[in-house]
Protein backbone atom coordinates (compact mmCIF):
# COMPACT_ATOMS: atom_id res chain seq x y z
CA UNK A 1 0.00 0.00 0.00
CA UNK A 2 1.20 3.50 -1.13
CA UNK A 3 1.97 5.68 2.18
CA UNK A 4 0.04 9.32 1.78
CA UNK A 5 2.59 11.94 2.45
CA UNK A 6 1.46 15.02 4.95
CA UNK A 7 3.28 17.85 6.00
CA UNK A 8 3.05 19.03 9.86
CA UNK A 9 1.25 20.99 11.25
CA UNK A 10 -2.17 19.22 9.62
CA UNK A 11 -5.16 20.82 8.61
CA UNK A 12 -8.79 19.22 8.80
CA UNK A 13 -8.85 19.46 4.60
CA UNK A 14 -5.80 17.10 4.99
CA UNK A 15 -6.91 14.71 7.17
CA UNK A 16 -10.76 14.35 6.70
CA UNK A 17 -10.46 11.90 4.21
CA UNK A 18 -7.53 9.46 5.99
CA UNK A 19 -9.29 6.32 6.70
CA UNK A 20 -8.63 4.08 10.05
CA UNK A 21 -5.73 1.78 8.15
CA UNK A 22 -4.66 4.23 5.89
CA UNK A 23 -0.54 4.29 6.15
CA UNK A 24 0.86 7.89 6.60
CA UNK A 25 4.02 9.41 6.70
CA UNK A 26 4.67 12.63 8.60
CA UNK A 27 7.42 15.17 8.33
CA UNK A 28 7.58 18.57 9.97
CA UNK A 29 7.23 19.73 13.71
CA UNK A 30 5.20 17.82 16.27
CA UNK A 31 5.66 17.65 20.42
CA UNK A 32 6.04 15.06 22.83
CA UNK A 33 4.04 14.84 25.69
CA UNK A 34 3.13 11.83 27.91
CA UNK A 35 1.91 11.21 31.48
CA UNK A 36 3.49 14.25 33.61
CA UNK A 37 3.28 16.95 31.05
CA UNK A 38 -0.36 15.87 30.61
CA UNK A 39 -1.14 16.84 34.02
CA UNK A 40 0.48 20.10 34.29
CA UNK A 41 -1.38 20.81 31.25
CA UNK A 42 -4.46 20.34 31.95
CA UNK A 43 -3.49 21.74 35.61
CA UNK A 44 -2.50 25.05 33.74
CA UNK A 45 -6.20 24.68 31.75
CA UNK A 46 -7.61 24.50 35.14
CA UNK A 47 -5.67 27.74 36.81
CA UNK A 48 -6.53 29.68 33.76
CA UNK A 49 -2.97 29.51 32.80
CA UNK A 50 -1.52 29.71 29.49
CA UNK A 51 -0.24 26.77 28.10
CA UNK A 52 3.58 26.41 27.36
CA UNK A 53 2.95 25.59 23.67
CA UNK A 54 -0.18 26.37 21.40
CA UNK A 55 -2.10 23.48 20.64
CA UNK A 56 -3.93 24.80 17.78
CA UNK A 57 -3.67 21.77 14.75
CA UNK A 58 -0.23 20.87 16.45
CA UNK A 59 0.17 16.65 17.15
CA UNK A 60 1.09 15.22 20.17
CA UNK A 61 3.18 12.70 20.16
CA UNK A 62 2.96 10.10 23.70
CA UNK A 63 6.70 9.15 23.66
CA UNK A 64 9.38 9.69 26.55
CA UNK A 65 12.38 9.05 24.48
CA UNK A 66 15.66 7.86 25.63
CA UNK A 67 18.58 10.37 26.12
CA UNK A 68 20.82 11.40 23.19
CA UNK A 69 24.37 9.73 22.58
CA UNK A 70 26.89 11.96 21.54
CA UNK A 71 25.96 13.22 18.34
CA UNK A 72 22.55 11.83 17.76
CA UNK A 73 19.51 14.43 18.05
CA UNK A 74 17.56 12.13 20.27
CA UNK A 75 18.24 8.43 21.86
CA UNK A 76 15.36 5.21 20.92
CA UNK A 77 11.95 7.20 20.96
CA UNK A 78 8.94 5.06 19.98
CA UNK A 79 5.70 5.54 20.97
CA UNK A 80 3.98 4.92 24.82
CA UNK A 81 0.57 3.72 25.75
CA UNK A 82 -2.06 6.48 24.90
CA UNK A 83 -5.12 5.13 26.94
CA UNK A 84 -3.16 6.68 29.77
CA UNK A 85 -3.86 9.74 28.71
CA UNK A 86 -7.64 9.54 27.75
CA UNK A 87 -8.45 10.94 31.05
CA UNK A 88 -6.46 14.71 29.45
CA UNK A 89 -7.25 14.39 25.76
CA UNK A 90 -10.93 15.85 25.41
CA UNK A 91 -9.72 18.50 27.21
CA UNK A 92 -7.02 18.92 24.78
CA UNK A 93 -8.62 18.48 21.77
CA UNK A 94 -10.90 21.50 22.74
CA UNK A 95 -7.61 23.43 22.74
CA UNK A 96 -7.52 22.70 19.10
CA UNK A 97 -4.93 19.63 19.70
CA UNK A 98 -5.60 18.21 16.13
CA UNK A 99 -3.52 14.91 16.14
CA UNK A 100 -2.36 12.45 18.50
CA UNK A 101 0.31 9.61 17.89
CA UNK A 102 0.71 6.51 20.58
CA UNK A 103 -0.42 3.25 20.51
CA UNK A 104 -3.24 1.47 22.29
CA UNK A 105 -6.79 1.54 22.91
CA UNK A 106 -9.04 4.80 23.29
CA UNK A 107 -12.16 5.02 25.67
CA UNK A 108 -15.12 5.78 23.69
CA UNK A 109 -14.90 9.38 25.80
CA UNK A 110 -12.26 9.60 23.60
CA UNK A 111 -13.45 8.55 20.58
CA UNK A 112 -16.11 10.42 20.27
CA UNK A 113 -14.20 13.74 20.99
CA UNK A 114 -12.15 12.96 17.99
CA UNK A 115 -15.01 12.75 16.36
CA UNK A 116 -16.67 15.97 17.73
CA UNK A 117 -13.28 17.80 16.69
CA UNK A 118 -12.76 16.08 13.18
CA UNK A 119 -9.44 15.19 14.85
CA UNK A 120 -7.49 12.31 13.89
CA UNK A 121 -5.56 9.27 16.02
CA UNK A 122 -2.33 7.86 14.27
CA UNK A 123 -0.13 4.58 15.82
CA UNK A 124 3.28 4.20 15.26
CA UNK A 125 4.83 0.90 16.32
CA UNK A 126 5.41 -0.03 19.44
CA UNK A 127 9.12 -1.90 20.43
CA UNK A 128 10.45 -0.06 17.16
CA UNK A 129 11.64 2.68 18.89
CA UNK A 130 15.67 2.46 17.79
CA UNK A 131 13.99 2.24 14.26
CA UNK A 132 11.88 5.48 15.23
CA UNK A 133 14.63 7.55 16.25
CA UNK A 134 16.11 7.46 12.93
CA UNK A 135 13.21 9.84 11.67
CA UNK A 136 13.40 12.54 13.87
CA UNK A 137 16.03 14.82 12.74
CA UNK A 138 15.88 17.39 15.82
CA UNK A 139 14.31 17.39 19.25
CA UNK A 140 14.07 20.32 21.83
CA UNK A 141 13.05 20.52 25.54
CA UNK A 142 10.53 23.57 25.09
CA UNK A 143 8.19 22.67 28.72
CA UNK A 144 8.58 21.10 32.28
CA UNK A 145 12.33 20.46 31.65
CA UNK A 146 12.38 18.94 35.44
CA UNK A 147 10.16 16.18 34.32
CA UNK A 148 13.22 14.58 32.28
CA UNK A 149 12.40 11.66 29.55
CA UNK A 150 8.81 13.35 30.18
CA UNK A 151 9.61 16.92 29.39
CA UNK A 152 7.69 17.96 26.50
CA UNK A 153 10.06 18.28 23.08
CA UNK A 154 9.87 19.66 19.82
CA UNK A 155 10.92 17.15 17.23
CA UNK A 156 11.25 17.79 13.64
CA UNK A 157 10.44 14.58 11.72
CA UNK A 158 11.10 13.73 8.27
CA UNK A 159 8.70 10.25 6.82
CA UNK A 160 7.42 9.39 9.84
CA UNK A 161 5.61 6.25 9.45
CA UNK A 162 2.41 5.70 11.17
CA UNK A 163 -0.97 3.78 10.30
CA UNK A 164 -4.35 5.82 10.69
CA UNK A 165 -5.83 4.06 13.84
CA UNK A 166 -8.95 6.23 14.92
CA UNK A 167 -10.05 8.09 11.62
CA UNK A 168 -12.07 11.49 12.30
CA UNK A 169 -15.08 9.63 11.81
CA UNK A 170 -14.43 7.36 14.45
CA UNK A 171 -13.73 4.13 12.53
CA UNK A 172 -11.62 2.12 15.03
CA UNK A 173 -8.45 -0.27 13.25
CA UNK A 174 -8.23 -1.85 16.64
CA UNK A 175 -11.40 -2.82 15.70
CA UNK A 176 -11.89 -3.88 12.67
CA UNK A 177 -8.05 -5.42 12.19
CA UNK A 178 -7.95 -8.08 14.75
CA UNK A 179 -12.16 -9.06 13.68
CA UNK A 180 -10.85 -9.75 10.45
CA UNK A 181 -8.10 -12.71 11.36
CA UNK A 182 -10.34 -13.76 14.39
CA UNK A 183 -10.65 -17.41 13.76
CA UNK A 184 -13.40 -18.29 16.07
CA UNK A 185 -15.69 -15.60 17.56
CA UNK A 186 -15.52 -14.18 21.18
CA UNK A 187 -16.97 -16.55 24.28
CA UNK B 1 35.03 -19.59 50.41
CA UNK B 2 35.01 -17.31 47.40
CA UNK B 3 35.44 -13.68 47.96
CA UNK B 4 33.88 -11.26 45.18
CA UNK B 5 34.24 -7.67 45.72
CA UNK B 6 31.14 -5.19 45.42
CA UNK B 7 33.17 -3.10 42.03
CA UNK B 8 33.10 -6.10 40.25
CA UNK B 9 29.67 -6.65 40.82
CA UNK B 10 28.91 -2.83 39.82
CA UNK B 11 30.22 -3.20 36.74
CA UNK B 12 29.04 -6.41 35.58
CA UNK B 13 25.47 -5.13 36.40
CA UNK B 14 26.15 -1.63 35.28
CA UNK B 15 27.42 -4.36 31.39
CA UNK B 16 24.39 -6.20 31.97
CA UNK B 17 21.82 -3.05 32.14
CA UNK B 18 23.09 -2.08 28.36
CA UNK B 19 23.92 -5.76 27.00
CA UNK B 20 20.11 -6.58 27.89
CA UNK B 21 18.67 -3.04 26.82
CA UNK B 22 20.45 -2.84 23.65
CA UNK B 23 20.78 -6.77 22.12
CA UNK B 24 17.38 -8.56 21.69
CA UNK B 25 18.01 -12.32 22.27
CA UNK B 26 18.78 -14.29 19.37
CA UNK B 27 15.73 -16.92 20.53
CA UNK B 28 13.18 -13.91 19.87
CA UNK B 29 14.72 -12.70 17.21
CA UNK B 30 14.41 -16.07 15.23
CA UNK B 31 10.60 -16.03 16.71
CA UNK B 32 9.80 -13.43 14.81
CA UNK B 33 11.18 -14.52 11.86
CA UNK B 34 9.20 -17.70 12.04
CA UNK B 35 6.03 -15.55 13.03
CA UNK B 36 6.59 -13.44 9.83
CA UNK B 37 7.07 -17.03 7.45
CA UNK B 38 3.81 -17.54 8.64
CA UNK B 39 1.81 -14.44 9.23
CA UNK B 40 -0.63 -13.70 6.58
CA UNK B 41 -1.93 -10.37 7.28
CA UNK B 42 -0.33 -7.76 5.62
CA UNK B 43 -0.21 -4.91 8.29
CA UNK B 44 0.82 -7.58 11.08
CA UNK B 45 3.52 -8.59 8.39
CA UNK B 46 5.03 -5.09 8.27
CA UNK B 47 5.14 -5.09 12.04
CA UNK B 48 7.46 -7.80 12.32
CA UNK B 49 9.51 -6.72 9.33
CA UNK B 50 9.95 -3.14 11.04
CA UNK B 51 10.63 -4.91 15.04
CA UNK B 52 13.18 -7.13 13.22
CA UNK B 53 15.13 -4.56 11.52
CA UNK B 54 14.40 -2.46 14.62
CA UNK B 55 16.16 -5.26 17.08
CA UNK B 56 19.45 -5.10 14.12
CA UNK B 57 19.67 -1.34 14.37
CA UNK B 58 19.93 -1.23 17.77
CA UNK B 59 22.50 -3.69 18.59
CA UNK B 60 24.36 -2.28 15.11
CA UNK B 61 24.23 1.37 16.48
CA UNK B 62 24.39 0.50 20.15
CA UNK B 63 20.90 2.19 20.98
CA UNK B 64 17.77 1.16 22.94
CA UNK B 65 15.71 -1.35 21.66
CA UNK B 66 12.58 -0.23 22.68
CA UNK B 67 12.79 3.53 24.21
CA UNK B 68 10.92 2.53 27.95
CA UNK B 69 14.37 0.80 29.41
CA UNK B 70 12.10 -0.73 31.94
CA UNK B 71 12.79 -0.89 35.43
CA UNK B 72 15.41 -2.97 36.19
CA UNK B 73 14.47 -6.68 37.55
CA UNK B 74 17.05 -8.54 38.82
CA UNK B 75 17.57 -12.19 39.59
CA UNK B 76 20.45 -13.16 41.95
CA UNK B 77 21.32 -16.59 42.84
CA UNK B 78 24.21 -16.44 45.55
CA UNK B 79 26.11 -19.52 46.32
CA UNK B 80 26.38 -20.03 49.99
CA UNK B 81 30.21 -20.10 49.98
CA UNK B 82 30.68 -16.45 48.73
CA UNK B 83 31.70 -13.66 50.61
CA UNK B 84 30.79 -10.19 49.13
CA UNK B 85 33.82 -7.77 50.16
CA UNK B 86 33.89 -4.43 49.97
CA UNK B 87 30.56 -3.53 50.56
CA UNK B 88 26.52 -4.48 50.91
CA UNK B 89 25.70 -6.33 47.76
CA UNK B 90 21.75 -4.15 47.23
CA UNK B 91 23.95 -1.05 47.30
CA UNK B 92 26.38 -2.51 44.84
CA UNK B 93 23.51 -3.79 42.51
CA UNK B 94 21.90 -0.45 42.48
CA UNK B 95 25.15 1.66 41.88
CA UNK B 96 25.55 -0.69 38.61
CA UNK B 97 21.98 0.45 37.60
CA UNK B 98 22.97 3.94 38.43
CA UNK B 99 25.57 3.64 36.15
CA UNK B 100 24.70 1.24 33.57
CA UNK B 101 21.85 3.62 32.38
CA UNK B 102 23.48 7.04 33.02
CA UNK B 103 26.16 5.58 30.77
CA UNK B 104 24.49 4.13 28.41
CA UNK B 105 21.79 6.50 27.75
CA UNK B 106 18.69 4.46 28.76
CA UNK B 107 15.95 6.48 30.19
CA UNK B 108 15.46 6.74 33.65
CA UNK B 109 11.76 5.64 34.09
CA UNK B 110 12.02 5.03 38.21
CA UNK B 111 9.48 7.78 40.10
CA UNK B 112 10.64 7.85 43.74
CA UNK B 113 7.05 7.60 45.58
CA UNK B 114 3.96 5.77 43.40
CA UNK B 115 2.00 8.98 44.83
CA UNK B 116 4.68 11.83 45.02
CA UNK B 117 5.66 10.64 41.72
CA UNK B 118 9.25 12.52 41.31
CA UNK B 119 12.05 10.79 39.04
CA UNK B 120 14.70 9.05 40.41
CA UNK B 121 17.17 10.84 37.58
CA UNK B 122 18.98 7.08 37.61
CA UNK B 123 16.29 4.45 36.96
CA UNK B 124 17.26 2.92 40.63
CA UNK B 125 16.23 1.56 42.66
CA UNK B 126 16.43 -2.23 41.31
CA UNK B 127 13.50 -4.89 42.04
CA UNK B 128 15.84 -7.51 43.12
CA UNK B 129 14.98 -11.42 43.99
CA UNK B 130 17.61 -13.12 46.05
CA UNK B 131 18.06 -17.09 45.93
CA UNK B 132 20.46 -18.56 48.26
CA UNK B 133 21.92 -21.41 46.73
CA UNK B 134 24.53 -24.26 46.91
CA UNK B 135 28.25 -23.23 45.65
CA UNK B 136 30.46 -20.61 45.31
CA UNK B 137 29.34 -18.38 42.40
CA UNK B 138 27.23 -15.70 42.09
CA UNK B 139 24.73 -15.51 39.29
CA UNK B 140 22.86 -12.26 38.21
CA UNK B 141 20.56 -11.84 35.44
CA UNK B 142 18.88 -8.23 34.58
CA UNK B 143 15.87 -8.31 33.30
CA UNK B 144 14.64 -5.00 32.40
CA UNK B 145 10.66 -5.08 32.32
CA UNK B 146 8.72 -2.33 30.18
CA UNK B 147 5.49 -1.31 31.93
CA UNK B 148 3.46 -0.64 28.58
CA UNK B 149 2.71 -4.69 29.34
CA UNK B 150 3.39 -4.79 33.08
CA UNK B 151 0.38 -2.93 33.15
CA UNK B 152 -1.34 -5.05 31.48
CA UNK B 153 -0.50 -8.15 33.76
CA UNK B 154 -3.37 -9.62 35.89
CA UNK B 155 -3.31 -11.92 39.37
CA UNK B 156 -6.60 -14.06 40.76
CA UNK B 157 -6.92 -16.73 43.54
CA UNK B 158 -8.78 -19.23 42.13
CA UNK B 159 -10.78 -22.35 43.99
CA UNK B 160 -9.34 -25.04 43.48
CA UNK B 161 -12.42 -26.32 41.51
CA UNK B 162 -11.84 -23.66 38.67
CA UNK B 163 -9.31 -26.31 37.73
CA UNK B 164 -7.68 -26.06 34.42
CA UNK B 165 -10.11 -24.59 32.65
CA UNK B 166 -10.54 -21.92 34.74
CA UNK B 167 -6.66 -20.82 34.36
CA UNK B 168 -7.18 -20.76 30.56
CA UNK B 169 -10.24 -18.51 30.49
CA UNK B 170 -8.12 -16.44 32.82
CA UNK B 171 -5.30 -16.33 31.22
CA UNK B 172 -7.28 -15.89 27.12
CA UNK B 173 -9.46 -12.89 28.97
CA UNK B 174 -6.12 -11.44 30.28
CA UNK B 175 -4.58 -11.63 26.75
CA UNK B 176 -7.95 -9.93 24.98
CA UNK B 177 -8.56 -7.16 27.72
CA UNK B 178 -4.65 -6.44 26.94
CA UNK B 179 -5.53 -6.28 22.82
CA UNK B 180 -2.88 -3.84 21.31
CA UNK B 181 -1.54 -2.42 24.82
CA UNK B 182 1.20 -4.64 25.54
CA UNK B 183 2.98 -3.91 21.53
CA UNK B 184 1.96 -7.80 20.47
CA UNK B 185 3.78 -9.79 19.74
CA UNK B 186 3.68 -10.47 23.62
CA UNK B 187 5.40 -13.14 25.75
CA UNK B 188 3.46 -14.35 28.11
CA UNK B 189 4.29 -15.81 31.73
CA UNK B 190 2.25 -17.42 33.98
CA UNK B 191 3.00 -18.46 37.85
CA UNK B 192 0.87 -21.18 38.91
CA UNK B 193 0.85 -22.00 42.44
CA UNK B 194 2.36 -20.95 45.37
CA UNK B 195 0.92 -18.00 47.47
CA UNK B 196 0.07 -14.18 46.23
CA UNK B 197 3.53 -13.09 46.26
CA UNK B 198 5.08 -16.40 45.16
CA UNK B 199 3.09 -16.52 42.00
CA UNK B 200 3.65 -13.41 41.05
CA UNK B 201 7.29 -13.98 40.83
CA UNK B 202 6.99 -17.67 39.32
CA UNK B 203 4.95 -15.11 36.44
CA UNK B 204 8.16 -12.93 35.72
CA UNK B 205 10.45 -16.18 36.10
CA UNK B 206 9.15 -17.68 33.27
CA UNK B 207 9.40 -14.75 31.22
CA UNK B 208 13.68 -15.31 31.59
CA UNK B 209 13.07 -18.94 29.55
CA UNK B 210 14.25 -18.83 26.20
CA UNK B 211 11.72 -18.61 23.66
CA UNK B 212 11.01 -21.93 22.09
CA UNK B 213 11.95 -23.94 25.20
CA UNK B 214 9.12 -25.64 26.96
CA UNK B 215 8.18 -26.65 30.65
CA UNK B 216 9.59 -30.15 31.17
CA UNK B 217 6.80 -31.36 32.89
CA UNK B 218 4.26 -32.55 30.41
CA UNK B 219 0.97 -31.30 31.59
CA UNK B 220 2.24 -27.91 31.73
CA UNK B 221 3.60 -27.93 28.39
CA UNK B 222 0.83 -29.22 27.16
CA UNK B 223 -0.95 -26.03 28.76
CA UNK B 224 1.89 -23.71 27.12
CA UNK B 225 1.08 -25.08 24.25
CA UNK B 226 -3.04 -25.18 24.27
CA UNK B 227 -2.20 -20.92 25.53
CA UNK B 228 -0.36 -20.36 22.47
CA UNK B 229 -2.30 -21.33 19.79
CA UNK B 230 -5.18 -20.22 21.33
CA UNK B 231 -3.72 -16.62 22.00
CA UNK B 232 -2.88 -17.03 17.98
CA UNK B 233 -6.14 -17.24 17.21
CA UNK B 234 -7.79 -14.00 19.05
CA UNK B 235 -6.56 -12.24 15.22
CA UNK B 236 -5.30 -9.04 17.71
CA UNK B 237 -1.64 -9.23 15.48
CA UNK B 238 0.85 -7.23 15.50
CA UNK B 239 0.48 -4.04 17.26
CA UNK B 240 -2.82 -5.28 17.83
CA UNK B 241 -3.32 -4.57 13.80
CA UNK B 242 -5.37 -7.83 13.25
CA UNK B 243 -3.04 -11.07 12.15
CA UNK B 244 -2.46 -13.78 13.90
CA UNK B 245 0.66 -14.07 15.65
CA UNK B 246 -0.25 -12.05 18.90
CA UNK B 247 1.57 -14.10 20.95
CA UNK B 248 5.50 -15.61 20.18
CA UNK B 249 5.24 -17.83 23.54
CA UNK B 250 3.32 -18.52 26.26
CA UNK B 251 5.58 -20.10 29.91
CA UNK B 252 4.11 -21.78 32.40
CA UNK B 253 5.99 -21.59 35.58
CA UNK B 254 4.42 -23.91 38.82
CA UNK B 255 5.44 -24.18 42.18
CA UNK B 256 3.20 -26.18 45.44
CA UNK B 257 0.02 -24.82 47.20
CA UNK B 258 -2.30 -24.51 49.45
CA UNK B 259 -5.30 -26.80 49.51
CA UNK B 260 -8.15 -23.86 49.53
CA UNK B 261 -6.34 -22.07 46.68
CA UNK B 262 -5.48 -21.79 42.79
CA UNK B 263 -3.14 -18.90 42.24
CA UNK B 264 -2.89 -18.00 38.62
CA UNK B 265 -0.53 -14.53 37.66
CA UNK B 266 -0.09 -13.74 33.89
CA UNK B 267 2.98 -11.64 33.68
CA UNK B 268 2.29 -9.59 30.09
CA UNK B 269 5.42 -8.93 28.39
CA UNK B 270 6.27 -7.37 25.12
CA UNK B 271 8.75 -9.09 22.02
CA UNK B 272 11.34 -6.82 24.10
CA UNK B 273 11.39 -9.49 27.28
CA UNK B 274 15.14 -8.74 27.98
CA UNK B 275 17.30 -10.16 30.01
CA UNK B 276 20.99 -10.71 30.45
CA UNK B 277 23.16 -12.67 32.80
CA UNK B 278 26.69 -13.35 33.99
CA UNK B 279 28.21 -16.01 36.69
CA UNK B 280 31.00 -14.28 38.55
Amino acid sequence: MNKIQLELPLTHEAIKDLKAGDLVSLSGVLYTARDAAHKRLIAALEQGEPLPIELHNQTIYYAGPCPAPPGRPIGSAGPTTSGRMDAYTPRLLEQGLIAMIGKGMRTEAVVQSIVQHGAIYFGATGGAGALLAQRILQATVVAYADLGAEAIRKLVVEDFPVVVLIDSLGNNLYESGPAAWAEKPRD
Amino acid sequence: MKEINCAVIEQAVARLCQQANIELGEDIVRAMQQALANEPAPAGRAVLEELIENAALARRERLAICQDTGMAIIFVKIGQDVRITGGILTDAINAGVSRGYREGYLRASVVSDPLLRVNTGDNTPAVIHYDLVAGDALEITVAPKGFGSENMSAVKLFSPSAGVEGVKHFVLETIRNAGSNPCPPIIVGIGLGGSLDKCTELAKTALLRSVGEYNPQPHLRALEEELLEAANQTGIGPSGLGGRTTALAVHVEAYPTHIASLPVAVNMSCHATRHASVTL
